[in-house]
This record gives structure tokens, sequence and C-alpha cells, in this order.
């Protein structure tokens, strides 16, 4: 059984199992993914590598469509619905103007928001999102697959990317009862 | 004011977090004791390498900021 974010530990010369001292303890943040739009997360992973560049142990539970950022078949390719959002943007710069919902439901309206959204980070030099979870990866952070969810919408383990491990509620739980500070996104 | 770095990263025209990560990179670059010199345009860099320093524990010997340019000298603590 795969156990999760153990915190190092010595067991002293009368067998007692004592935390290790000599390294300082490392802050704790567990995240809960829910949402799998490219505009949610975007959050969590800055959150994320943030959190790992201040030497923090980040793990994230990836759950519902939050599983999509772990999906290796949907992860590169998440979009921007522009359908319902009262805070999008308008489209062009320095126009006031949105768009009206019945224009956002349009067939291909979600393809356009999308790129719109990849323009505005690519003009701001923030990572694209296959950059954002390599920055992940590379600070440690643990990504965690929702079990049930991959049941629930039928994704097999060879479809979660091989970095991340596939846990229930109560492991995640385990991991989150010991953080420091814990999100739910 | 001149401050002698072993090391200097120029994390202009990037935004958060970017300038953090690649502080906390090039700081594992250096050796303890050496200094590492950050210079950023984000105006969220300030409150965010104050808090990057206090979070890592390594120390920040100074900064400053002159027309919107933030420049920051780290010295590695371990």
């Amino acid at each position: 059984m795969a156990t999760v974010g153990e915190k190092p530990f010595t067991v002293t010369d009368d067998g007692e199992v004592a935390q290790t001292t000599d390294e300082p303890q490392r802050k704790r943040m567990a995240l809960v993914a829910s949402k799998g739009g490219l505009d949610e997360v975007y959050p969590i992973l800055i959150m994320a590598s943030t959190a790992a560049a201040l030497d923090w142990e980040v793990g994230i539970f990836c759950t519902f469509y939050g599983l999509d950022m772990v999906n290796t078949k949907r992860m590169h390719d998440l979009k921007v619905s522009p359908l319902g959002n009262a805070a999008a943007p308008p489209p062009l710069k320095g126009k006031e103007m949105g768009v009206p919902n019945i224009i956002s439901m349009l067939p291909g309206m979600t393809t356009v928001a999308t790129k719109m959204m990849r323009g505005w980070m690519e003009d701001s030099k923030i990572p694209d999102f296959d950059s954002m979870m390599e920055m992940c990866l590379d600070g440690d952070v643990e990504f965690y697959a929702c079990a049930t969810t991959m049941g629930v919408m039928n994704v097999k383990q060879e479809d979660i990317m091989p970095q991340a491990t596939c846990l229930g509620a109560a492991a995640f739980l385990d991991f989150a009862s010991e953080a420091d500070l814990a999100l739910f996104i | 004011m001149a401050i002698a770095s072993d090391e200097l990263l120029d994390c202009t025209g990037l935004l958060c977090p970017i300038p953090v990560v690649k502080t906390s990179k090039a700081i594992k670059q250096i050796e303890v004791g050496q200094v590492l010199e950050m210079i950023a345009d984000d105006p969220g860099a300030p409150p965010d390498m104050v808090a990057w320093a206090k979070q890592t524990g390594h120390e920040l010997i100074e900064q400053s900021a002159d027309d919107g340019i933030f420049r920051f000298w780290f010295r590695r603590t371990k």
C-alpha cells in the first residue's frame, strides 16, 4: 500500500520512533484541484510552483474535473469557456464592449476564448500549461489522481501521467491533516 | 549602491511566479555564503522576494527600487 508524504523519522536506541530534528520541518501545503478549465488550473500551478520555490512540500489532489490536469489524454488541451463568464475581459484591448452570451454560445467560441487566453499568457511571458506543470514537477510537487473520479469518468491508470499517484480521499486527508495550509480550488 | 555579487539573475519582464522560481533555482547554484543579485520589474516582486527570503531562510542583504526596477541581494545561508 502506498503511503504519501511521509515525514522523516529515526528510531532511537530504545526503539522509540522520533522525528528527525537535524533538518527543519518543511511547511506543507495540500491543494484540492476540482476544476479543469485552463483558467482554473493556472492558479493551482502558480500556487504550487511558488510554494515549491519557498521550499514547501506540496501535494495536489486532482478530483472531478481537476483530474484533467494529470490525464495525458486531456491535459495538453485544456480550454476556457467564454459562456456565462461575467468577468470575461473584452476581447479587444482598450475597448469596453464584452461579448454577449448569445455570441459566446456559438460553435467554436470556446476555441476562440482558449486561443485568446493562451495569447495573453504568452504576451505576459507566463509559461504555458506544459511548462508550468514541468516547473511543479521540478519542484517535487506531488500530484494525486482521485481514484473515485477515475472510476466515475472511466479514466484508466495508463491515461494518468506517470508522475501522479492514484489515491482515495482517506489517503489524501491523511496527508492534508499534517498540512500547514490547505486550499480547495 | 554597489554590493559585490557572485551571480546575477535578470528577471525583468517576468511575472509571478517565475522570478521566485528562478531565484529559488539560482540560489542552489551558488555556494553557501555567496551572494545572488536579482533584478525584476514585476511590481509584485518586492513583497514576494521578502516573503521568499523569510520562508526559505536565505538572507535578503539589501534591496533597491529605481524607476520601476527592483534589485535584490540574497546570501545563500544553507
